[in-house]
């Protein structure tokens, strides 16, 4: 039975009750135990640096060059903080709120409220390491809103938030490092976590430019190693991005958990063509001022789609703003997941705008003449002309969104200025990820998962600028102590040796498994699986799901997966750099996870933030959620086959909030 | 399109390497420059041929993996894009396309056109942070006021995406410029103001012992660098390096 270990109390001195009672190793004791953190992101970085600063001996691990490569530096948008500094209201419990109510009430109550209740601590602490956000004229920190809550509470650094917070944490990493207490290794994969007598005892490594298979013993292991979005090959994330320690450790032990919940992001760069290898995420904001429509007359968006009819061309009364007309309340503004969902049934009924079909209009058209007439007021140009209006009210978007219109030109080889941008819902996050308890701890023993690889805060659906903010929130402030609650009885231990069989025998499996790839007889490159994979999740376990579906796509993935041992050719030697024999292996992975996506998918029988069954939906079409059966997390156990994984369920508790259909119309 | 691509081939850091050449056809304009590479290997792979390593990763412009040298230009023709943003449509039908890795003493190359960049990560383990604990416990962030133009001036000098651009395309192979680019990050904030000569000392003797050359004014780092960091930025580390070493003796 899954045991959450949450603190008993009332929920806002459950964490100042919990840190006050755990058990602390003191600095002597700290020196003689060694931990493993494997990812260097947010979560990874400020892990490794805080323990390191403990006194405790970090190995830190990562498969780029370098640590401040992880995917975490290609956040955009920024990091939620219950700092209040904008005097609207805001508070520790309105951000536990929107947390739980944006997730969907999928998510565990006791935990949200931790992530709010340090998210302020978060900003205190960049700022000291010197991550230069944004500030306004008076030298303060200035902040910005994001889809799905009505307070001000985001704070940036331009379009790079990630890239500067990672940065900020990477720098405590280096410090750490540069005092011999984080031992780095870059350009390494972790291949398996080692469980010695019940406890997770170390990992196996994999040096990616010489080959070497290493061994590496701790008395505690934190997998920080990110989100499993690339299950669906096309996705924003970077193309490194695997899910390969999280998979290993559950077939080690640790519960999947949720690991249907995924989040399709509405405002990304839709696909060009078959050759494609990733896809390109529009910030957020952008929504803030563009108006997302389609022709209103399938014959006006087949001519579009054929490039005989420009989209300026289109009559206003024959387009279809379709979220204001559905959602009158909250317009262009609802949450990820129903903007996605909304733009899908558009295309899917023929009113699509590419070649492809997939792909709606973000049109500036009127908000460059909103600002545009302001803009003249300030000035006092009287009468001004259509064109006039124009060049003003296009500095203006130019000043607020001009690097994203740059990128989107850049990509597209479009003026977004002079014609409507397109854009299509791209899978992006991973709400799904390892079982932990309260302390973060999977079900293995001495094993932990922080960051976007556990599933522990975001319920059914992620909001924006949320992220961030858990990923340092887990690593600065929250680790720190529940690990060293479990490490007090590791004290008298002594260094994890490498030389008990379960060492030999993880290592054996791994370096035969390397050997399986290199001398199968295959002809066919590991990338042809992962685009067909991928093409099944989206097709079937994507923005919309059904039982019918998810049950072909298990099949599929089963016959996929079999003709991917049969067929796959991996080139080169095991002693070498060898880019292609990393991919097959994260991809062997992949194609495991998959099938459980579906089988979790396919068992919860209800609609709830990124998860759409189609059987489970309102007659308006939106998503209906089942409290009295599916109040729970979805925790699953490896038993030797994914569609044999037995289902724990821990049960959902809400004692501080009250469960509500969302509604945006 | 149809292309020819003369592509540096090195089998590992003490193999001489050679260029060689690769046809690829039916490119569309469409793809990016890493597409267009990915369709070259997965011919090579089907070919029974050793595919050509290349680091990438976030394909967006801002982890700093990418790292080729087109054509003579590091990341390529055009300005301000990593190799990972270059199209096709930068390039026509018929023409020849020459790929190397970055060139440097301190890079040295791991396979084709993969080198070993953790040269940069010591310097920045030499001083690049400011030396605060991760406790949280720290003054309130709005404490200290800093004027938006220093605010706005540091972030853009901590754009800078670690690439190594500026050194490949150097003549004499100097980090300047990347160098340059963090120590003036944290010198233009008050955070940074204690530590200010020390980093600057720590972070120039390791930049020196890692093999890079020294800055001659030449400026191709400011006209390759995919961030725009600018040569202003070496300006201000000069000072600063000048009066820690004075104050030193
Ligand atoms: C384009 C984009 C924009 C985003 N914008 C925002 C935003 O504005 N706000 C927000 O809050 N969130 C945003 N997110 C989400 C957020 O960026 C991520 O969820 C978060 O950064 C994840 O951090 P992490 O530390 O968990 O993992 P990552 O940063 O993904 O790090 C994973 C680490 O694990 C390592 N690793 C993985 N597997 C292995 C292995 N087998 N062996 C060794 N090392 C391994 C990697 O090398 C890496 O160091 C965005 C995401 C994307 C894709
Ligand atoms: S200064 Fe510019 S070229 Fe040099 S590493 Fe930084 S981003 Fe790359
Ligand atoms: S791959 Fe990340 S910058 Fe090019």
């Amino acid at each position: 039975m899954l045991n959450s270990k949450v603190p008993q109390g009332p929920l806002a001195e459950k964490w100042t009750n919990h840190k006050n009672s755990i058990r602390l190793v003191n600095p002597a004791n700290k020196r003689s135990i060694d931990v493993i953190v494997v990812g260097t992101g947010l979560a990874g970085s400020s892990a490794a640096a805080s323990l390191a600063e403990m006194g405790y001996n970090v190995k830190a691990f990562c498969f780029q060059d370098s640590p401040r490569r992880a995917h975490s530096i290609a956040a955009q948008g920024g990091i939620n903080a219950a700092k209040n500094y904008q005097n609207d209201g805001d508070s520790t419990y309105r951000l536990f709120y929107d947390t739980v109510k944006g997730g969907d009430y999928r998510s565990r109550e006791a935990n949200v409220y931790r992530l709010a209740e340090v998210s302020a601590n978060i900003i205190d602490q960049c700022v000291a390491q010197g991550v230069p956000f944004a500030r306004d004229y008076g030298g303060l920190l200035d902040n910005r809103s994001f889809g799905g809550v009505q307070v001000s509470r985001t704070f940036y650094a331009k379009g790079q938030t990630g890239q500067q917070l990672l940065l900020g944490a990477c720098s405590a990493l280096s410090r750490q490092i540069s005092k011999g207490k984080v031992k780095l290794y870059n350009r390494h994969e972790m291949m398996d976590v080692v469980v010695v007598d019940g406890k997770c005892r170390g990992i196996i490594a994999r040096n990616l430019v010489t080959g070497e298979v290493e061994r590496h013993g701790a008395h505690a292991v934190i997998l920080a190693s990110g989100g499993y979005g690339n299950v669906f090959f096309l996705s924003t994330n970077a193309m490194g991005s695997n899910v390969s320690a999280a998979w290993k450790a559950h077939k080690k032990g640790a519960h999947f958990a949720n690991p249907s919940f995924t989040q399709i992001h509405p405002t990304c760069i839709p696909v060009s063509g078959s050759h494609q290898s990733k896809l390109t995420l529009m910030s957020e904001s952008l929504r803030n001022d563009g108006r997302i429509w389609v022709p209103r007359k399938k014959e006006d968006a087949q001519a579009v789609r054929e490039g005989k009819l420009r989209p300026v061309d289109i009559r206003e009364e024959d387009r279809d703003y379709y979220l204001e007309r559905r959602y009158p309340a909250f317009g262009n503004l609802v949450p990820r997941d129903v903007a996605s969902r909304a733009a899908k049934e558009r295309c899917d009924a023929g009113f699509g705008v590419n070649e492809t079909g997939e792909a709606v209009f973000l049109d500036y058209a009127s908000a460059i003449e909103r600002y545009g007439k302001t803009e003249a007021n300030i000035r006092g140009l009287e009468n001004p002309s259509a064109s006039e209006i124009k060049a003003l009210g296009t500095e203006v978007v130019k000043a607020k969104y001009g690097n994203l219109f740059d990128m989107y030109k850049q990509i597209t080889a479009d003026n977004p200025y002079e014609t409507p941008m397109k854009i299509y819902p791209a899978v992006h996050y991973t709400m799904g990820g390892l079982w932990v308890d309260y302390n973060l701890m999977t079900a293995v023993p001495g094993l932990y998962a922080a960051g976007e690889a556990n599933f522990s805060d975001h319920g059914a659906n992620r909001l924006g600028a949320s992220a961030l903010m858990q990923g340092l929130a887990d690593g600065y402030f929250v680790l720190p102590y529940t690990v060293g609650d479990y490490l007090a009885d590791d004290i008298r231990t002594g260094p994890i040796s490498t030389d008990h069989p379960a060492f030999e025998a993880a290592e054996k499996e791994v370096t035969e498994r390397i050997q399986h790839f290199l001398n199968n007889p295959g002809d066919t490159p590991v990338d042809d699986f992962h685009r067909k994979l991928g093409r099944i999740m989206w097709n079937n376990c994507g923005m919309a799901r059904n039982a019918d579906g998810l049950k072909q796509a298990i099949a599929d993935i089963r016959a996929l997966r079999e003709e991917f041992w049969k067929k796959v050719r991996v080139p080169g030697t095991a002693t070498q750099y060898n880019p292609e024999l990393d991919k097959a292996g994260r991809v062997a992975d992949f194609l495991e996870l998959g099938e459980l996506m579906c089988v979790d998918a396919l068992a919860r029988e209800e609609s709830c933030g990124g998860h759409f069954r189609e059987e489970h939906q309102t007659a308006e079409g939106e998503a209906l959620r089942n409290d009295a059966d599916f109040t729970f997390v979805s925790a699953w156990e490896y038993t030797g086959d994914p569609s044999e994984a037995k289902l724990e369920k821990e049960e959902l508790v809400y004692e501080n909030i009250e469960l509500k259909q969302r509604s945006y119309k | 399109m149809n292309l020819t691509l003369k592509v540096w081939r090195q089998n590992g850091p003490e193999d001489k390497g050679r260029m060689e050449t690769y046809p690829v056809s039916d490119i569309s304009e469409h793809m990016s420059f890493l597409e267009m590479m990915d369709v070259l290997n997965d011919q090579l792979v089907r070919d029974g041929k050793d595919p050509i390593a290349f680091d990438h990763d976030c394909r967006e412009g801002i982890c700093g993996m990418c790292s080729m040298f087109i054509n003579g230009e590091a990341h390529g023709p055009g300005r301000g894009v990593t190799t990972c943003q270059l199209h096709m449509r930068s390039f026509k039908d018929g023409d020849t396309i020459y790929i190397e890795p970055w060139r440097a003493q301190a890079f040295p190359v791991i396979k084709d056109l993969v080198v070993d960049r953790s040269a940069f990560d010591r310097v920045i383990q030499a001083g690049g942070y400011v030396s605060v604990n991760t406790s949280g416990n720290t003054i309130d962030a709005n404490t200290i006021p800093i004027p938006k133009a220093d605010a706005d001036e540091a972030f853009n000098a901590a754009t800078c995406i670690g690439c190594g651009a500026c050194v490949a395309t150097c003549k004499n192979a100097s980090a300047m410029l990347f160098v340059s680019a963090k120590v003036s990050q944290l010198a233009l904030l008050p955070q940074g103001q204690p530590e200010r000569e020390l980093r600057v000392k720590r972070m120039v003797e390791q930049m020196d012992k890692e093999g890079f050359g020294n800055c001659t004014n030449t400026g191709a780092c400011e006209v390759e660098c995919p961030k725009g960091i600018s040569l202003t930025n070496i300006a201000r580390m000069n000072r600063d390096y000048l009066t820690a070493s004075l104050k030193g003796e």
